[in-house]
């Protein structure tokens, strides 16, 4: 199946500043992109790109198959819901929706046909007669995606949506994007920096930073196997424990030592993993360290641990200890027997670890 | 709240309270009488006779009401050698304020969107140099200004008094109208390129209906400059096309034999009447419209 959107070796450049770097990104029929990263990564800017509200400095954009890099937005069949909903203050709702209907010269029967199609299907139908100004949050963040829904284009384009609702409501509105992209089985490419929303919307996800593409994977890809010490530290929370490690090879595989503060090191065997360096970076997720019995995965390897300070967040309990020079933090279960101030055995997951290059941050395993 | 969140440090007696307070009133009272009482003397004045001006005291309300001077200074008055008040002129300024003002205004829209929404290389420049155009003594551009409206044929007539007007209202309205545009955000303007609307169509579709408290400001602030101006008026104009301004300044000059006082109050309160008339209407919106920060949406 051809892509839907493919971006090749694309540039952008504010004069001589470069914001971003060589983006190469494909997404087929039905995905549902999310570009995430910390702000100032260039993701804002790489969406208003496919939009082709900024204009490109190098490369080439394909949107459902056509060469879309000179085209002007409106002849690139996409729909864009803005961070502040940017809806159309001094028209009603039911206007709002309708505009691009009516500069685009559809006769008022399909407008008032779609329309009603619209609204009912984002239960908006009683509003449709207000002014954005009386709508709350969560109401102008409905009729903005009805605006987009009722273009129907090739491609939707999310430009962080979610982040001017409240918490709840942001966890509700998320569920039915989830919901309506399943539904409609549209293509979608969303920007976030919330990296729960990237994890838990998208059928691949795109990590940035300073203009660059750190990794392209699923979301199960980036989660576990993080191309570098930024991917890692960036997704998950809490995030996943980078550790100073030294490893030296034996004949079973390699062997771990993980300073401590006071006593002597860990020291952790990985068969999975040989051939590694002398001075390496170990991963390790919080909830692949727990407690002997518990959630523990075939390579678990115990140890005696110090237990700094005890978190308890109801469902599970975070526990703090040092490593490595290091705060380490593991995911307990709720009714964990740990205690601040005293040793606890603990299981690490060893089929699961990532290691790093201290020196380039990149994945070695 | 909580108790003790406001105590003041020293809390003054409530006779003091009531003292400062009346001060403030007396204080206040004094200068709205001060600012008050030319435009008392203008009108009671312009109600009297010509004989009970001669006699009577300045300050004091007319004896006996007539209208007689505001009919002399509206439709007989002498400006210069023609007699036949102040009609023609009033009819000349409405004719050169009312174009200059709305073409001013809808031009002056549309640099700010321009500048503030359209931007291109040197935009900030060229908004810079609108601005300083603001700041331009009036003096200085008469002379240019006499040999580029002789050199385009319009020197003396009312169209060439409203491009002098249009073109001297340009860097305010621009002004305005780019500082009220600056606070709509970006994203609108996105959206509904998004959804196919181009540079026009975002203006009158989107731009244009926010635009009220902004035209309000700009609209008053163009006619009281344009009903206001004497310099251009008496510099650009010849018989014929001369506005009120001009012709006030030659009823009060050119009379002959006894000064009347009257009629020469009458006109000049007829010529300030449009502008505090504007004023009245559109108040309200001019304050709001200066103080109007953002645009929620």
């Amino acid at each position: 199946m051809a892509p839907i959107l493919d971006i090749k070796n694309l540039y952008k450049n504010y004069g001589s500043v470069e914001i971003l770097k060589d983006i190469n990104v494909s997404i087929d029929p039905g995905d549902f992109l999310v570009l995430v990263g910390p702000s100032g990564c260039g993701k804002s800017t790489l969406l208003n790109c496919i939009a082709g509200l900024e204009p490109i400095s190098g490369g080439e954009l394909h949107i459902g198959g056509q060469n879309m890099t000179d085209v002007s937005p409106k002849d690139r069949d996409i729909a864009m819901v803005f961070q502040s909903y940017a809806l159309y203050p001094t028209m009603s709702v039911a206007k709002n929706i309708t505009f691009g209907m009516k500069v685009r010269g559809v006769d008022p029967a399909t407008q008032e046909m779609k329309l009603q199609q619209v609204a009912q299907q984002l239960q908006i139908e009683q509003l449709l007669k207000r002014r954005p100004g009386q709508l709350s949050g969560g109401q102008r963040q409905r009729v903005a995606m009805g605006r987009a829904l009722v273009r129907d284009p090739k491609l939707f384009l999310f430009d962080e949506p979610l982040s001017n609702l409240d918490a709840k409501l942001r966890v509700e509105m998320r569920t039915e994007i989830k919901e309506l992209h399943q539904r409609l089985g549209a293509s979608m490419v969303y920007v976030t920096h919330d990296q729960i929303e990237a994890m838990t919307l998208a059928t691949k996800i795109v990590v940035m930073k300073g203009g660059v593409i750190q990794q392209i994977g699923s979301p199960a890809e980036i989660y576990n196997r993080p191309a570098n010490l930024f991917v890692a530290d960036f997704m998950g929370n809490p995030a996943m424990n980078l550790i100073p490690a030294k490893a030296l090879a034996n004949g079973e595989g390699s062997r771990i030592e993980i300073e401590r503060r006071d006593g002597a090191p860990i020291v952790l065997t990985d068969t999975k993993n040989r051939n590694l360096p002398e001075d390496v970076i170990i991963g390790v997720r919080p909830e692949d360290i727990a407690e002997p019995g518990h959630r523990a995965g075939q390579v678990a390897q115990e140890a005696e641990c110090m237990v700094d300070i005890v978190e308890p967040a109801g469902a599970d309990t975070f526990v703090v200890m040092q490593m490595g020079g290091k705060h380490v933090t593991a995911r307990l279960h709720a009714e964990t027997s740990a205690e601040a101030g005293k040793t606890q055995r603990l299981a690490f997951d060893l089929g699961k670890v990532s290691y790093f290059a201290p020196d380039t941050g990149q994945r070695l395993n | 709240m909580t108790d003790f969140a406001i105590t003041p440090a020293r809390s003054q007696s409530r006779t003091t309270k009531i003292g400062l307070r009346w001060l403030l009133y007396v204080i206040l009272g004094l200068f709205a009488l001060y600012y008050l009482l030319p435009l008392f003397v203008m009108v009671t004045t312009s109600l009297k006779s010509l004989e009970e001006i001669r006699t009577g005291d300045l300050v004091a309300l007319p004896r006996q009401v007539t209208f007689d001077a505001w009919a002399t200074a509206w439709s007989s008055a002498c400006t210069g050698i023609q007699c036949e008040g102040v009609k023609p002129f009033f009819l000349n300024s409405v004719l050169i304020a009312v174009p200059a003002v709305a073409i001013s205004t809808l031009l002056g829209a549309m640099n700010g969107y321009v500048v503030a929404h359209w931007r291109f290389r040197g935009a900030n420049m060229i908004f810079a140099l609108m601005l300083f155009g603001c700041f331009i003594p009036f003096q200085v551009v008469l002379l240019p200004m006499a040999r580029m409206l002789g050199i385009m044929g319009i020197a003396g007539t009312i169209p060439g008094l409203i491009f002098v007007h249009v073109i001297y209202g340009l860097g305010f309205t621009t002004l305005f109208f780019r500082n009220y545009y600056v606070t709509v955000p970006a994203e609108l303007t996105k959206a509904a390129k998004v959804d196919g609307a181009g540079f026009f169509r975002v203006f009158w579709s989107i731009f244009l209906p926010l635009s009220l408290p902004i035209i309000v400001v700009s609209v008053i602030w163009q006619f009281t400059q344009i009903w206001n101006d004497f310099l251009f008026g008496v510099s650009f104009s010849q018989a014929g096309t001369q506005p009120i301004t001009v012709a006030l300044n030659n009823i009060v000059n050119s009379t002959t034999g006894v000064k009347e006082y009257n009629v020469d109050m009458a006109a000049a309160i007829i010529a300030a009447l449009p502008t505090l008339l504007v004023y009245v209407v559109a108040g309200k919106y001019f304050i709001r419209g200066l103080t109007a920060g953002s645009v929620k949406g």
